[in-house]
């Protein structure tokens, strides 16, 4: 029997790969899947909980993320893309311009 | 004829979100208006957009003292919300009035900038006015989203580049953090509107301490923070702002902060009020951290962009402490803070826009040697927006230092009150350092190549004369902030 608990903590661990991954890669793109591994591990959680509530608002909120990751990949290939043309590597040890 | 399903038609109210739709829709024509025009032709699209939040801010402060909530106790305008979308709405316009000479300037007369602008204006303000976790997290978006283009809006520059893609990945990363606290909460109250939770917590006090509830706390907390740009969460702060064009500096630094704190002392204040004593504590310590880091690192920075980015970073911290106190006149303190700082910095930068050659190389502390000579009247406004940032009075600066450090005191919070004051005694050393290097250096250039465009004048005189007004006569301000919070 799958029940709530086992959700929760998949989307537990799914989170904590994403967050691990930003913070330890090195290509901004894997970074970025990274943080989509991280949303969507959100996306699971509240669609676990709502099916437990019996209550649609957590589904509404997984439209809602669903269309603002998709509308925040376009933004970001563009950045990343903009940043590649000038530097050939999109590697994010290459952020070395701004530093103190 | 017995199957049909009743659908009851959700309670709209327009008038909830009316200045934030004025506003999209010029934004929407503004586009149109883009297409239409010739390239590299951008100074009547500053006007239009400088009319449309002129509009927008008319039918916003019509709003006064009439609480209009809509969409089923999705946003609100209320008194709160609007002194917000105020601030909003003059740091969007005194950021455009500099802007267009800047763009030219730089080699990119392009009128997607004021859309973008205001764009990310609307999402400031529908974070204001947000009454629901999913319709903070929307407006955080639109916010947001604006704005990684807007930092990375020179696509030829190096460094615009690497602002906006930091940018973009920080902050999606910490959306990640907010996104993840708000489903924990909404898995133990069973919904994400902020009346709603808190009615929960309250009739269910042990969930209080439901370590969900307090995970779930902590994860929206470092969200936010990341967004005002609290210490330890600061880190993209100096290279974002640094690398940014210099107006949209100007822009992160006073409105979309500005809209962080707002949802902030929403969602915390609202709906987990309940958990005061725990959030409490912690922001108590974040403030001092935040103070501390910005002052000090900002002690030894030459890039005057990159030292008032720190400068900044410290401000939050300040600011922090008025919700520290979440007393009457602390968090009144903080909406006043809100509004004087988009004064001060705006100020600061528009002259600073002024300083810089293309490419900005000479905003250093040795590019700005002699100016206050070769240039005295912009030496004299600089100075007074950087006495502000000081704290000194009368300037803006100080009777919001005043209010916030008052509010500190009278919650008992004396320690806080004191390395506050202590704190912005540092921050002497770093504005100060700035005037001696204008006014105590021989002047290695002429300046001759400041011209005073009429956009960046008034948005430097305005600017000057409202840190003096709020300085000298702070009560009336102060008493529209109150206003805010208890309305």
């Amino acid at each position: 029997m799958i029940t709530i608990t086992h959700y929760m903590v998949l989307s537990a661990i799914l989170f904590s790969m994403g967050t691990i991954g930003v913070l330890t890669r090195k290509n901004a793109i894997v970074v970025f899947m990274c943080v989509e591994l991280m949303l969507n591990a959100v996306n699971l959680t509240f669609i676990a909980l709502s099916s437990h509530l019996g209550n649609m608002d957590g589904q509404i909120f997984v439209f809602f993320i669903m269309t603002v990751a998709a509308a925040e990949a376009a933004v970001g290939l563009a950045l990343m893309i903009a940043f590649f043309r000038n530097r050939e590597s999109i590697d994010v040890e290459e952020f070395s311009l701004l530093k103190w | 004829m017995e199957n049909l399903v009743q659908i009851a038609i959700p309670n709209i109210n327009l008038a909830s979100v009316m200045p934030s739709v004025v506003l999209a829709c010029c934004a929407m024509v503004l586009l149109l208006v883009n297409a239409f025009s010739k390239r590299g032709a951008t100074a009547h699209v500053a006007g239009l957009s400088l009319l449309a939040l002129l509009a927008t801010g008319v039918v916003a402060v019509g709003g006064w003292n009439q609480t209009q909530p809509g969409f089923s106790g999705h946003v609100v305008l209320d008194n709160f919300s609007i002194f917000f979308t105020v601030v909003f709405l003059i740091a969007a316009a005194l950021t455009i009035l500099m802007s267009d000479s800047y763009l030219k300037r730089e080699g990119y007369p392009v009128g997607e900038y004021y859309t973008l602008l205001l764009f990310s204006t609307v999402g400031a303000m529908l974070m204001a006015s947000g009454t629901d976790l999913m319709t903070i997290f929307l407006g955080l978006e639109v916010l947001s989203v604006s704005l990684y283009v807007l930092a990375g809006f020179f696509r030829g520059q190096r460094q615009s580049n690497e602002a906006g893609l930091k940018y973009f990945l920080l902050g999606a990363f910490s959306t990640g953090f907010l996104l993840y606290g708000m489903a924990l909460i909404y898995g133990v109250t069973g919904t994400t509107n902020l009346v709603d939770i808190s009615q929960f917590f309250q009739a269910f006090p042990s969930a209080l301490t439901n370590p969900v509830a307090v995970a779930g706390m902590l994860l929206m907390g470092t969200g936010f923070l990341f967004k005002i740009a609290i210490a330890p969460f600061h880190m993209w702060t100096p290279d974002v702002y640094q690398g940014s064009p210099t107006p949209i500096t100007a822009f992160m630094s006073a409105g979309p902060k500005a809209a962080a704190f707002a949802a902030f002392m929403r969602v915390f204040m609202v709906s987990l009020v309940g958990m005061q004593g725990t959030w409490t504590s912690l922001l108590w310590i974040l403030a001092v951290l935040t103070m501390i880091a910005g002052n000090f690192i900002a002690l030894n920075q030459t890039n005057l962009k990159r030292m008032l980015a720190y400068s900044s970073i410290a401000h939050a911290g300040y600011a922090l402490v008025g919700m520290v106190a979440a007393n009457e006149i602390g968090t009144a303190g903080v909406l006043y803070y809100m509004l004087a700082y988009a004064f001060m910095n705006i100020g600061a930068f528009a002259v600073l826009v002024l300083i810089g050659k293309q490419g900005e190389e000479n905003l250093t502390l040795q590019g700005v040697a002699g100016f206050g000579y070769k240039r005295p009247l912009l030496g004299v406004l600089l100075s007074i927006c950087l006495f502000s940032l000081m704290g000194i009075p009368p300037s803006a600066g100080f009777s919001g230092k005043f209010y916030i450090f008052a509010g500190a005191l009278n919650a008992g919070y004396v320690w806080l009150a004191v390395l506050g004051v202590l704190n912005s005694a540092v921050s002497l050393y770093y504005y100060l350092r700035v005037m001696v290097f204008m006014y105590f250096k021989n002047p290695e250039e002429d300046f001759s190549w400041i011209q005073l465009k009429p956009g960046a004048t008034i948005c430097i005189v305005l600017s000057v004369i409202a840190v003096l007004y709020m300085g000298l006569l702070p009560s009336g301000i102060m008493s529209l902030a109150r206003q805010a919070i208890l309305g």
